[in-house]
């Protein structure tokens, strides 16, 4: 354990904790566009700078381990000055047509520059934007909205380990691009959407993000109902409808997805999704009663089990439902019904 | 899996066999090519040049039908070269006399022949795997598909145990299961012969127990599997099925017959959340709550215990699968206690020691892994670390090489092989209401070498029909040199072109799983 | 004012490329020595006081004793010979007259801490050094100094050499290894320092061109003698590089602590045709620029810090009157405009902002504020940038403003520095 102080408050730390972590356990907000917790820091933003006594340059707390003794400064006046500065050297070539942003209510650059009060930058426009890539099926870039914290290219080369997006360029005419300028759609990316997940601003932005604003949403946390992964999700949901998911972080998933579990939510609120029972009538199925149905269904398992005994009947259980269902429906047609044909289709 | 996922970023080798695994669990795939990233060396073994062979030190392409014959002659050269793990082997195994007795006759040069790979590759691919101190086993269907396939499994098994790596962090042999709840639900007991955490029908003390918790005489005689009472159905012993959340009408081999079969039935309920193909036949159909609109756990392939929650309401008059069930429990004469999903869990593990120590309360905080026997218990990330659930020694189960049920000929000259594709889940019942994976992948195809190609004047685009003994689809031609000559591949998913019309039911006489892997087939243009 | 030659000890006196001819002359005499207990050799290091020869001066001894205490399965000696700050060619005359002190002292390096291979990055720029390396290292290995078992040491230890991609910011010691490493040249975070976590993740010693140079030197003749030169904090000889508006123009090697005036007068011979000596710019691009009024300021750390001039690789480029001071900050915004890598944000876009500022000052455009604002970001680069490079790029226009303020004067169109 390591001793420090932070804004005078005294900590104790396990060894190798970086200021931004001690920071965040006595609730001090540091700001921060590069760092992700599932990656290693590379300090290449600098908002997340601080004072520590003795140091000639500031700190960049995403980075720097506690040190015993250490007496750290959040919010000093060199401090502040200095995001200040970062945040309106990022401005001067931003495009700030918020209001068509997808990005708008969670972008982090309109979040900090409001906090640290930067209306405009004294710092002339320089660069050219780099045509927008809408060509994905999921996602539109805009690269006159990228602030180069480069979140997206290290999901996409260390955690997907997919290698579609990199670095071009150097220096200021540096940006996000694909290999020999491809588009998306032409690209090796296989739309794990995971770089959209965790740009801070309208760069990478869902088809959908416009439909809703992040205020307007509830997250739940759920685990995918797709392969057998089981990675931890968040549900955005507005209005009793899901219209987004965004990765948590799981045992089994490092705060990633998969295509299917990023984007293929759409039939939860399908037009198709069944309503009502329905019972064959006529040779048609057609709309009945829960009481109606249940009771169908008890009397037509009665009767082939009155007449052929309880083995004439076999239930398939789910790999898709819950492990309290299939509990149940093997409860069922062990206890209720009297048979051991119960099986799924684990094998299929 | 006897190990978890996240060890394998810390692997030094990494051996795949029969997973697709960045298409068919990505989050996975993804975590393997990190550890290649970080220098781990990649074996992928599979008859097609899948996404992952791409990153792989060395990629056997083996012949489909052929990982016996393979598994055999990895260990064949890593006993010939001194490389297994001699103490490993003498303190914790039974049975090495007769592995040895039987990989004997898979010399790499015969193992080549039969796979239609370059000994020099099995040799060292065995040496990569043998060597290296954390080396992880992923393999999935491509094994267990087969009418092998439980000889198949157990041969990975008896790999990793000569190689010492069974109990090991960063190690085991580690089946990838395909859907999120299939862990779950054989953890449930949803088997014929099984109890929850597997424990036994056929023994009375377990059934003792669950009979004196449920209050009811049960049944003694393990039941029917779904392919084994599909079959009942043809001479009259199967009347009803009650099918919950599953579209066997797309997902069972040989389906033309299946289909045949569903409709003998006398009565059939399907409770789900779409008018699946299998519901479109159903007498009674009943609507389901989806995974967001519901409280429950699954289990995934590592055995974690996770959480999904209520986050919408259902649509309509749906109601969640539990609420159903206990409903027609009720009609049936029988009153369950809990009436929760938290109470059913609760439940469950007052009846299952691997389930013990879990509850939703405990959810909250963590998801631990089962075996977790009680509240206090962390949860079990690696199996077998000391012991095997047998004994202190684990059995080599030693197994030949069969060819598959059906072989190619000259009739059907093709060997048909099936799989899942990046983009869509199972049956399409859910990733196929996503236009935009519909415009990604909205049709079945069919994968075909350009010799094939040639010899049948097929061109990429072009639609081509599929036969084999079982029946015949239309789909896409797609000519790609990632399946070798005389291999054709096509994905499950589609219900037009469906690739199940074609497979063979014959069925592994252990596990009846069916050989969806192999079949015989033909192409011509249409 | 006669040179005292340690790395350049008989350059010029022989055949650079030969082993056999470097040894006649006191070669390969330092590693036998250090041969014989490489234990010793990171004491007799420290003890030397020798410090790094790049630009930063960090204790060498100190550094070795970091890669030699980290346990690894493999370690690295890597020769940063990338020598792109403009105005420095020390490490090209180095490897050119004397590679095998080069290779020696990389072998005595490898010694001292453990690592069996070494890489030599070299700029592309070098061409011509490239072939002179080549030539020496396949004769080191003929003769046994590189290779399995060396001089019958047990010890195994080879080279290779590396070519840069053109990337000024290489020269830092981590874009260096990344680039190394085949991936884009960019700074990494510090900690880890290469010493314990570097090529590859395996601990490696990075080292200047004429840092390694000294070290057989000192094996051979002991820390003592090597501490009779230069000055107590930094003691040893430097090679400065002279270039600019002076008549004999070229790379010296003197003791560390020898004054501005000594090498601009009496090795320099003075500004061509009589003219008045205005600026030099000290310590490379990077460097500050100070008025002629420092002349007798030492060319040492210590001394260069406190007056504000930098002594970085030892470089010196003198400005005459002639010399426009805004021509010459905004030749170098421009060159650290494209070579900042572009990773972290106030040098990827604060130096572009800086050359636009410059360009305002000089093209007459300046409006009340853009001093201040220039101060402030130059300031503020200098204290948050990722690495040396965004930190000292503002440095020759802090430095201007700060001893010749009236070149920043509002629209004061064109400032000549004899006004």
């Amino acid at each position: 354990m390591v001793s420090l102080t932070i804004d005078g408050r005294p900590v104790k730390v396990k060894k190798g904790t970086t200021i931004l972590e001690a920071c965040e356990f006595l609730g001090i907000d540091i700001p921060t566009f590069c760092h992700l917790k599932q990656l290693k820091a590379e300090g290449s933003c600098r908002m997340c700078v601080v004072e520590v006594e003795g140091a000639r340059n500031l700190q960049i707390s995403c980075a720097t381990p506690c040190a015993e003794g250490m007496q750290v400064h959040t919010r000093t006046e060199r401090v502040v000055s200095f995001r200040r500065l970062v945040i309106e050297l990022l401005l001067a070539n931003h495009d700030t047509n918020c209001f068509s942003c997808p990005a708008t209510g969670r972008c982090k650059l309109y979040q900090y520059a409001m906090e640290y009060g930067v209306e405009h930058s004294r710092f002339a426009k320089y660069k050219p934007h780099h045509p927008k890539d809408e060509s994905s099926e999921f996602f539109n870039y805009d690269p006159s909205k990228c602030i180069l914290c480069r979140r997206c290219v290290r999901v996409c080369n260390n955690l997907q380990a997919n290698h579609t997006l990199s670095l071009k360029n150097r220096g200021p005419d540096t940006w996000v691009g694909l290999p020999f300028d491809k588009l998306f759609k032409d690209s090796n990316c296989v739309s794990c959407g995971n770089c959209v997940s965790v740009c801070p601003t309208g760069a990478l932005t869902a088809k959908a993000g416009k439909s809703y604003r992040i205020w307007e949403v509830t997250k739940t946390r759920t685990t995918c109902p797709y392969c057998g992964v089981g990675c931890q999700m968040d549900l955005l949901v507005k209005d009793g409808q899901v219209v987004g998911v965004e990765p948590a972080e799981g045992g089994a998933n490092p705060g990633i997805l998969c295509v299917k579990g990023k984007w293929a939510y759409h039939f939860v609120n399908h037009p198709d999704r069944l309503t009502t029972p329905l019972i064959r009538r006529d040779g048609e199925l057609q709309p009945a009663t829960w009481d109606e149905a249940l009771d169908y269904v008890t009397q037509g398992i009665q009767k082939i089990k009155e007449e052929s005994g309880p083995d004439a009947i076999a239930g398939f259980a789910s790999a898709r439902a819950t492990n309290e269902e299939n509990y149940l429906f093997m409860k069922m047609m062990r206890a209720a019904v009297g048979t051991n044909n119960v099986d799924h289709c684990a094998r299929l | 899996m006897t190990n978890s996922i996240a060890e394998v970023v810390d692997a030094d080798a990494v051996l795949v066999i029969g997973s697709n695994t960045t298409e068919a669990h990505p989050v996975i795939g993804a975590q393997i090519r990190q550890a290649v990233g970080r220098g781990a060396k990649l074996v992928v073994a599979e008859p097609r040049e899948i996404p992952l062979a791409q990153d792989a030190d060395i990629f056997l392409k083996i012949k489909p039908g052929t990982n016996i014959a393979l598994l055999n002659g990895l260990m064949h050269v890593i006993i010939a070269e001194g490389l297994y793990d001699r103490e490993y082997v003498e303190n914790r195994t039974e049975g090495f006399a007769e592995l040895q007795e039987v990989v004997e006759d898979y010399p790499p040069e015969r193992v080549a022949e039969i796979c239609g790979i370059d000994p020099e590759d099995l040799k060292a691919a065995a040496r990569l795997y043998a060597k290296a101190e954390k080396a992880p086993i992923f393999y999935a269907m491509g094994v267990t598909q087969h009418s092998s396939g439980t000889a198949g499994v157990m041969s990975i098994a008896n790999l990793a145990l000569l190689c010492g790596k069974i109990g090991k962090y960063g190690c085991g042999v580690n089946p990838l299961r395909g859907q999120n709840n299939v862990q779950g639900a054989c953890d449930m007991g949803c088997l014929p012969g099984d109890y929850t955490g597997y424990q036994k029908v056929a023994n009375p003390e377990a059934r003792a127990k669950f009979e004196k918790a449920w209050g009811v005489k049960l049944p003694e005689q393990p039941g029917l599997t779904v392919t084994e009472a599909v079959q009942a159905i043809e001479d009259g012993k199967v009347r009803c099925l009650y099918i919950m959340g599953e579209n066997p009408l797309l997902s069972d081999p040989n389906l033309n017959h299946t289909e045949e079969m569903f409709k003998k039935l006398d009565f059939l309920i399907v409770q789900d959340i779409f008018l699946t193909e299998t519901a479109e036949l159903a007498d009674v159909v009943l609507p389901a709550a989806c995974f967001a609109e519901k409280d429950g756990t699954f289990t995934n392939t590592e055995r974690r215990v996770q959480r999904i929650r209520r986050a919408v309401p259902a649509p309509g008059e749906a109601r969640a699968d539990w609420e159903i069930v206990q409903e027609v429990m009720l009609r049936l004469g029988y009153e369950n206690q809990a009436d929760s999903p938290e109470e059913i869990l609760a439940e469950i593990a007052s009846l299952t020691p691997s389930y013990g120590g879990i509850s939703f309360d405990r959810l909250e905080r963590e998801q631990p892994q089962w075996p977790c026997p009680s509240p206090d218990h962390p949860g079990t990330p690696i199996l077998h670390v000391g012991r095997f659930s047998r004994g202190e020694r684990a059995l080599f189960k030693p197994a030949h090489y069969l060819p598959a049920a059906e072989q190619p000929d000259d009739e059907y000259p093709l060997i048909l092989t099936t799989g899942r594709i990046l983009y869509h889940y199972h049956t399409r019942t859910m990733t196929g209401r996503n236009e935009d994976l519909n415009r990604i992948s909205g049709r079945s195809f069919v994968e075909i070498n350009p010799a094939d190609a040639a010899k049948w004047g097929i061109e990429s685009g072009a639609r081509v029909k599929v036969e084999s003994r079982r029946g015949e689809v239309v789909v896409d031609a797609l000519v790609t040199d990632r399946v070798d000559a005389g291999v054709i591949f096509m994905p499950f998913h589609f219900g037009d072109g469906a690739a199940n019309r074609l497979t063979n039911d014959v069925l592994d006489p252990t596990a009846k799983i069916p050989e969806y892997k192999v079949c015989a087939a033909r192409v011509e243009r249409y | 004012m006669e040179e005292t030659r340690v790395v350049l000890h008989k350059a010029g006196e022989f055949l650079p490329t030969s082993s056999l001819e470097y040894e006649a002359v006191g070669g390969y005499a330092g590693l036998r020595k250090a041969a014989a207990d490489p234990d010793q050799i990171v004491d007799v290091i420290k003890a030397s006081g020798l410090r790094g020869r790049g630009g930063a001066g960090f204790p060498t001894g100190l550094k070795m004793s970091f890669t030699k205490g980290a346990v690894a399965d493999q370690k690295y000696v890597v020769c940063n010979a990338d020598e792109g700050e403009p105005g420095t060619n020390k490490d090209r005359v180095i490897m050119e007259e004397v590679p095998h002190r080069l290779i020696e002292g990389m072998i005595i390096a490898a010694l001292a801490v453990g690592a069996d291979q070494g890489y030599i990055y070299l700029r592309a720029e070098y061409p011509h050094v490239k072939k002179v390396l080549e030539k020496a290292l396949e004769d080191a290995r003929t003769h046994g100094f590189l290779g399995r078992d060396i001089m019958g040491s047990g010890f195994d230890f080879d080279i290779q050499l590396f070519i840069g991609a053109g990337a000024y910011v290489c020269g830092e010691e981590t874009a260096l290894l990344d680039s190394l490493e085949g991936k884009r040249g960019e700074p990494r975070f510090k900690p880890p320092f290469p010493g314990v976590a570097g090529l590859w993740g395996k601990p490696t010693l990075v080292n200047n061109v004429e840092t390694l140079a000294n070290l057989p030197a000192i094996m051979v003749n002991g820390p003592e003698w090597f501490r009779s030169m230069g000055t107590e904090s930094f003691p040893g000889t430097k090679l400065f590089t002279l270039s600019g508006n002076v008549n004999n123009r070229g790379v010296y090697e003197f003791p560390v602590g020898v004054t501005i005036r000594q090498l601009f007068e009496e090795v320099g011979g003075g500004c061509p045709d009589g003219r008045r000596l205005y600026a030099i710019q000290t310590g490379g691009a990077s460097g500050n620029i100070i008025p002629a009024s420092l002349l007798d300021t030492p060319m040492d750390q210590e001394s260069c810090d406190k007056v504000g001039a930098t002594f970085g690789a030892g470089d010196l480029m003198f400005m005459d009157e002639t010399c426009c001071l805004l021509d010459v900050l905004e030749n170098l915004a421009e060159f650290f405009v494209k070579e900042s890598c572009g990773k972290c944000t106030p040098c990827r876009e604060g130096n572009p902002q800086l050359l636009h500022l410059v360009q305002k000052f000089r093209r007459g455009k300046a409006q009340d504020g853009d001093l201040d604002l220039l101060i402030e970001l130059g300031s503020a680069m200098t204290i948050g940038c990722l690495c040396g490079l965004g930190q000292m790029a503002p440095n020759p226009i802090l430095s201007v403003v700060r001893f010749f303020p009236q070149v920043f004067a509002v629209n004061n169109v064109y400032v000549r520095g004899a006004s």
